[in-house]
């Protein structure tokens, strides 16, 4: 596969960035913490008192914090490459900017994966609760693994746009908190009272927490992951070009 | 000022047609067109701002050209991009590096991203050219500025390629490693076709065995090191410094010497002699000045900057 030339190594050294770097670590603990206390709260998920095997007070929560911590693994991604320069040294390997580029996003999505995988705990106490449904739990997972990445190709987007690490956060928490709240009901029933059913069905059908609900909640539909698929790609794509404009600015 | 050093027996390795480039309304690169062959150094020189970086950044095909064509061992860097690529080792201005990574680890990603075969004896080889046997642990961050462009310098050869480009090699380097590298350039150079940017007239002369002098992102003198330094202003004058009883006769005799174009007076005791054509004329200076009470006499050197003054006003006028 010549248009993805050198992808492995570029996902080979980004990977262990993570973990050569306080980043890393830093990332994890928050993201176990602030999971655990969205999970056992009182007032979010209150997993304690319901007492079901259940993971949904886990997930619900999910994308919320992904919309804060995911910007902060893809933000480094190319910004920090351009700010030291490095970018000289990479895009004049004889890689392609794909390969480069999806290199990274692997890197940056395996390590979210590792996070999530880190979570194991809620898991092992939804089963020590009851006998949860295992396929449930599952797909609630892969609903998380996927927003992760949607959001990551989001993020990664404004780190090739802005040389500026706080900037291509703060862009990237925008872009995915406005994702989210374009798909809750409340937004949805507006947008259908201004401007029809039509709309309100077209922007339904982008919502992100309306199919990452349907996938963590056990339903696996077709049209679910190809808009993850749609979605994450077209970000990508986007940055790609973005990134070709800015290599050198 | 056309004087061609090429060796015309060395296989064409870079061609350069008409390569320009714009940053706005600025024109860094404005038709530039140059050939380097196996066993050529050569040299870009030319001040800040004059283009140097940019036709690097375009060699090595991370700037895109507005105009023009580059070719590298026979791959047009446009249209066979990797294939040129991989015949490429780069040294950019700054030596940028993954800060977080130690040397060696750093080595072997590039080693793995150029695909190279046998990557431990790849980093052994380099690591051995650049002398980095004691670092080669260390995380590069924590390494001195001169650690990290000879760490830089090992990237660009680990894959062993045909053409070197280096922008500014000895920049940030103490006088010895300066040396080291200069010397590493010249063993170097037998088998390969090299481009390297230098703001120091005097490393192009120890390494470069073609100059080309670049302003305003145009080629003004292609030439050797050794020509240009002969036409350096300054070249071949001498300084003495002598008894001030004994300068003005000194001075009446030099000005009928045919050789000395003019004297000049710097102080009581101080002299510059300026020698028709920079040519060397120290021993009749010493004959002359036999029977005198001398302290010193220093022959200068050509200085890159006054040569290029000289040349940038030439241009102008």
């Amino acid at each position: 596969m010549k248009r993805f030339t050198g992808m492995k190594a570029v996902f080979r050294r980004e990977f262990k960035a993570y973990f050569s770097s306080p980043l890393g670590y830093v990332f994890i603990v928050i993201f176990l913490a602030a999971s655990g206390f969205l999970t056992l709260s009182r007032d979010f998920g209150r997993m304690l008192e319901l007492r079901q095997a259940d993971l949904t007070p886990f997930f619900n929560y999910l994308p919320w914090l992904f919309v804060v911590l995911v910007p902060a693994v893809a933000m480094r991604l190319w910004a920090e490459e351009r700010k030291t320069g490095t970018v000289e040294l990479l895009l004049t390997l004889p890689i392609t900017l794909e390969g480069a580029y999806l290199g990274k996003f692997l890197a940056g999505w395996s390590f979210l994966g590792v996070s999530l995988l880190l979570t194991w705990p809620v898991a092992y106490q939804a089963a020590r609760l009851g006998d949860p449904d295992w396929g449930v739990v599952l797909c609630g997972y892969l609903a998380s693994f996927l927003t992760a990445g949607a959001f990551l190709a989001v993020g990664m987007l404004f780190s090739a746009l802005s040389r500026n690490q706080v900037v291509a956060f703060i862009l990237a928490v925008a872009a995915s908190v406005a994702f989210l709240l374009l798909g809750l009901p409340q937004t949805l029933e507006a947008i259908g009272n201004v401007m029809g059913g039509y709309v309100e069905q077209l922007f339904a059908s982008f919502s992100l927490v309306d199919h990452f609900e349907t996938l963590s909640r056990g339903l696996v539909e077709v049209r679910t992951l190809v808009f993850f698929l749609l979605f994450t790609l077209g970000w990508l794509a986007s940055g790609m070009l973005v990134l070709d404009r800015t290599r050198a600015a | 000022m056309e004087g061609n050093a090429k060796s015309p027996e060395g296989e064409l390795l870079i061609e350069v047609q008409d390569l320009a480039k714009h940053y706005g309304p600025i024109r860094a690169v404005d038709g530039i067109s140059f050939e380097v062959r196996r066993g050529d150094v050569l040299g870009f020189l030319g001040p800040n701002g004059a283009g140097k970086t940019t036709v690097m950044k375009m060699l090595t095909g991370f700037l895109e050209p507005d105009r023009g064509r580059v070719k590298v061992a026979g791959h047009d860097l446009a249209e066979e991009s990797l294939e040129a690529r991989r015949k490429i080792g780069y040294l950019p201005e700054t030596a940028p590096a993954y800060g977080e990574m130690t040397v060696a680890s750093f080595l072997e990603f590039i080693a793995e991203a150029r695909g190279v075969g046998n990557r431990a004896a790849a980093v052994d080889r380099v690591v051995q050219a650049a002398a980095l046997g004691r670092v080669v642990q260390q995380t590069i961050e924590t390494l001195s500025k001169g650690f990290q462009r000879r760490v830089s310098l090992a990237q660009a050869l680990i894959h062993d390629p045909e053409v070197l480009i280096f922008d500014e090699p000895t920049d940030g380097l103490d006088p010895n490693q300066k040396a080291v590298v200069q010397e590493l350039i010249v063993s170097l150079s037998a088998d390969r076709a090299i481009v390297l940017s230098t703001h120091i007239l005097d490393e192009a002369e120890r390494v470069c065995n073609r100059a080309l002098i670049i302003s305003q992102g145009k080629i003004l003198v292609d030439s050797t090191p050794e020509a240009l330094i002969a036409q350096a202003p300054n070249h071949n004058v001498m300084r003495l410094v002598l008894a001030s009883d004994a300068l003005p006769e000194l001075m009446n005799a030099l000005e009928e010497k045919l050789w000395c174009e003019r004297v000049e007076r710097l102080t009581e005791s101080t002299l510059d002699v300026y020698p028709q054509r920079g040519e060397n004329h120290l021993g009749e200076l010493m004959e002359l000045t036999s029977g005198l009470e001398i302290h010193s006499i220093h022959l200068q050197e050509g200085r890159l900057n006054e040569l290029f003054r000289e040349i940038t006003r030439e241009v102008e006028s």
